[in-house]
C-alpha cells in the first residue's frame, strides 16, 4: 500500500501521470532501480510539502532565467513604433523581417561584415588554440622530460593572471609588433590559452593508455605519428571541449577587440553592437530597434551550438571544477 | 600540421635537456633513443610555450618595464615625447590616486554584496534541482542555463533595454502603482548591474555545484533520514558541507572577474553617462588613462596594481576559508 502511493507521487513530480501505460512501465522499471541502487531523489521529492516548495521555487528560477531572452525575441519581431507603445512581453505585428532586412541594409550590410569578422575570428581562434593545447596537453601528459614541473606551475600560476593586466601590455606589444588593428591581434593571440592546456592534460591522462603508446612505439611508429594518428583521434571530445569554450569566448569578447581594433569593418559583432548602441542615445536616427534585432540574430548561434554540444562544455565545467 | 614538429625553443621548458648520457660514457643506443623520445615529448609543449612567452610572459615583463618610465610631452600633441626614467613614481602615484581608489573601493563592495549574494542563490538553485528526479531535473536545467548561453554584451543590452524608462516592460507597472523606479540611477545602478551579473552567473555557478553534490554518496542521506533529519537538515548540514571546495571555487574566480569589470558598466554608461563616470571601474580607469588620456606609463602600472589587488583578494579568501573548513 504505502509502496503504491509512493510510486504514485513519484509519478506526478515527474509530470508523468497521463502517459499512463508508459508510466506505469517506467515505474516498475524505477521501482526495481530503487531496489538496487537506493535512488533517494525519488523519494525526497515525494514528501507532500516540500515538492510544492521545490517545484515552484524551480518554476520562478525559470521564469527568471527565460523572461529576458523571451523579452528579446518578442522585441525583434516589433516595429519600431510598436516597441515603444506595446507591452513588451507579448508579440505585436510580426515585423521581424522588416527588421532583419534593415539590419543588413544598414549602412551598407555592415552588420554581415561583422558576423562574418566574429565567424572568422571565432573559428580560426578556437582551431587554433584547439590543436596547440592538445598537443601540450599530450606532451604534458604522456612523457617525462626536464622542466616538466616549472612547466605545469607556470600554466596554473597563470590562472590567476588578470585579463586587465594583459591588455594595456598587449596593446603595446600589439603595436611594436605591427599586428595592432589587424586580424591577426584577434587570432594570434587567442591560440594560447592555459587553461585549455591544463583540460588536454587531465584528459589525456584518463583517455590514453601508455600501453597503447607501447604497442604503436613497437609496430614502428614514431611519436609524432603516434599523436596524429591516435592521439588525436582519442582526444575528439577535450578537442570539441576546447573548441567550443573558445569558439564562444571569441565571439563574446569584447574589451580586446575594443583596444585592439580601431576600423569598423574589423570589428566583431558585439563591438559593432555596442557602437550602435552608444550611438542611438546621442544621434537622431533610433538605432533601438536595429541594437535589438541584431542582438537576437548574435545570439541565436551561439544557442545553437550550446545546446547541440551541450555534452562537451559540460565535460568541460566538471573537469574545471573537480580537478 | 607539421608546425607541431618543426618549432624549437631550446630556452623553454626541456632546455638542452634530458641528455644526461654523459659524453664520456659509451651511450647504450636504448638510453639516447629514451632520451631522444623526451625531446620529442617535450616538444609537443614548445608551440604552446612560445607562444605563451611571447603573449603572456612578454606583456607582463614589458608592462613592468613600461611602468617605470614616464612620458613627458612638451606641448599638446603627441609629437616628440620625452621618456625619462622615473623609477617608482607611477607606483606611488598609482597608490594615492584618489580617483583610482575610489572605483576600486566601489566596486570592491559591489564584489562583496554580489558574490556571496550570487553564490548563495546558485546554491540554493543547485539544492532544488538535486531535490527532483533526474528527469526532473534536465527538463528544467536547460532553461536554466539560457542566460549562460547569452553572449554577456547582448545580456547586457537585454537589461538595459528592460530596465529603460522607454522600452521596458516594468515601467507601466511602477507607473500604476504609483512607484518611481530608476534603474539608472546613482542609487540603485549597482542593484541593476548586480541583478545583470546575477542573473548571467546562476546557471553556470548551479552546474558546477550541482555537478558537485551529484558526487555526494546518496547512502549518507538515506543514513540521516533513519536517524529522523529532514529535507532541509539534509541540505545544510551534509550537501552544503560537501559542495563547500566547489564554492570556494566559482566564489574565487566570480571575485577575479567582479574586480576587473568592465563591459557592463561601460554599456551601461552609454544611456547612461551621468551615473556611470568614465571612472567608475578600476579597469575603466585604466582604459581611461591609456586611451584617453593617452598615458599608457600611467596605465600599466595601474594595471599591475589593479593585477596585485585581485592576487591579493583571492589570496585571502582562498585562505580564510580553506581555515573555516578545518
Amino acid at each position: 500500500m504505502t509502496l503504491t502511493d509512493v510510486d504514485r507521487a513519484a509519478l506526478e513530480t515527474t509530470d508523468e501521470v497521463k502517459r499512463t501505460e508508459r508510466g506505469a512501465l517506467r515505474a516498475s522499471r524505477r521501482r526495481q532501480r530503487r531496489g538496487d541502487a537506493g535512488d533517494h531523489s525519488g523519494l525526497a521529492a515525494s514528501r507532500g510539502g516540500s515538492k510544492w516548495f521545490v517545484l515552484i521555487g524551480l518554476i520562478l528560477f525559470t521564469i527568471y532565467s527565460v523572461g529576458p531572452a523571451w523579452w528579446l525575441i518578442v522585441s525583434a519581431t516589433k516595429s519600431k513604433e510598436q516597441l515603444y507603445t506595446t507591452n513588451g512581453l507579448w508579440f505585436a505585428d510580426f515585423n521581424l523581417f522588416e527588421n532583419l532586412s534593415s539590419l543588413f541594409t544598414y549602412q551598407d550590410g555592415i552588420f554581415g561584415v561583422w558576423l562574418g569578422n566574429s565567424t572568422l575570428y571565432a573559428l580560426a581562434g578556437a582551431a587554433g588554440q584547439t590543436l596547440v593545447a592538445l598537443a601540450a596537453g599530450y606532451g604534458l601528459a604522456m612523457y617525462q622530460f626536464r622542466g616538466k614541473g616549472t612547466s605545469m606551475a607556470f600554466i596554473i600560476g597563470s590562472f590567476l593572471i588578470p585579463g586587465a593586466l594583459l591588455t594595456i601590455p598587449s596593446y603595446l606589444l600589439f603595436v611594436q609588433i605591427g599586428i595592432y588593428d589587424t586580424v591577426w591581434a584577434m587570432i594570434l593571440p587567442a591560440f594560447f590559452g592555459p587553461f585549455s592546456v591544463y583540460l588536454a592534460k587531465v584528459y589525456t591522462e584518463g583517455a590514453m593508455p601508455p600501453e597503447l603508446m607501447e604497442a604503436a612505439r613497437i609496430d614502428g611508429a614514431g611519436e609524432y605519428r603516434i599523436f596524429f594518428s591516435i592521439g588525436l583521434r582519442l582526444l575528439t571530445t577535450a578537442g570539441a571541449t576546447v573548441f567550443l569554450l573558445h569558439f564562444v569566448a571569441i565571439w563574446n569578447a569584447f574589451f580586446g577587440p575594443l583596444v585592439f581594433l580601431r576600423a569598423a569593418e574589423r570589428w566583431p559583432v558585439m563591438l559593432g553592437l555596442y557602437s550602435w548602441l552608444q550611438r542611438g542615445t546621442d544621434s537622431t536616427v533610433d538605432l533601438t530597434s536595429l541594437v535589438i534585432t541584431g542582438s537576437l540574430v548574435a545570439t541565436i548561434p551561439m544557442v545553437l551550438l550550446m545546446v547541440a554540444m551541450q555534452r562537451y562544455w559540460r565535460a568541460g565545467v566538471t573537469m574545471g571544477s573537480l580537478k | 600540421m607539421s608546425s607541431v614538429a618543426v618549432v624549437r625553443d631550446p630556452e623553454i621548458s626541456a632546455g638542452p635537456p634530458s641528455e644526461p648520457t654523459k659524453r664520456g660514457r659509451p651511450a647504450s643506443p636504448r638510453l639516447s633513443w629514451r632520451s631522444l623520445q623526451r625531446i620529442k615529448g617535450a616538444s609537443f609543449t614548445w608551440p604552446f610555450f612560445i607562444g605563451f612567452a611571447v603573449f603572456t610572459i612578454l606583456p607582463v615583463v614589458l608592462a613592468l618595464g613600461q611602468s617605470l618610465f614616464s612620458e613627458k610631452s612638451s606641448g599638446l600633441g603627441f609629437g616628440e615625447a620625452e621618456i625619462s626614467f622615473s623609477g617608482v613614481d607611477n607606483f606611488t602615484r598609482g597608490l594615492t590616486d584618489g580617483i583610482f581608489w575610489t572605483s576600486m573601493l566601489r566596486v570592491g563592495i559591489y564584489a562583496a554584496i554580489v558574490v556571496p549574494v550570487t553564490q548563495i542563490v546558485s546554491l540554493a538553485l543547485a539544492l532544488l534541482i538535486d531535490a527532483v528526479t533526474r528527469r526532473v531535473a534536465n527538463r528544467f536545467r536547460l532553461s536554466l542555463l539560457i542566460p549562460y548561453m547569452i553572449p554577456g554584451i547582448v545580456a547586457t543590452m537585454i537589461w538595459i533595454y528592460l530596465y529603460s524608462p522607454v522600452v521596458g516592460p516594468f515601467q507601466p507597472i511602477f507607473d500604476a502603482l504609483g512607484l518611481d523606479i530608476n534603474f539608472f540611477s546613482g542609487s540603485l545602478i549597482w542593484f541593476s548591474i548586480g541583478n545583470l551579473a546575477l542573473w548571467g552567473n546562476i546557471g553556470f555557478n548551479m552546474l558546477i555545484l550541482y555537478g558537485a553534490l551529484q558526487a555526494v554518496p546518496r547512502e549518507i542521506f538515506d543514513a540521516a533520514r533513519v536517524d529522523g533529519a529532514s529535507d532541509f537538515r539534509i541540505a545544510m548540514s551534509i550537501k552544503v558541507p560537501y559542495v563547500r571546495g566547489s564554492l570556494v571555487l566559482t566564489g574565487v574566480l566570480s571575485i577575479i572577474g567582479t574586480l576587473q569589470i568592465f563591459a557592463e558598466p561601460t554599456l551601461f554608461r552609454a544611456v547612461s553617462p551621468e551615473t556611470i563616470t568614465k571612472d567608475f571601474t578600476p579597469a575603466m580607469v585604466i582604459f581611461n588613462q591609456a586611451f584617453q588620456v593617452g598615458n599608457l606609463n600611467y596605465a600599466a602600472a595601474l594595471s599591475i596594481i589593479l593585477a596585485a589587488v585581485v592576487g591579493i583578494a583571492s589570496a585571502i579568501i582562498y585562505r580564510f576559508t580553506n581555515k573555516v573548513e578545518q
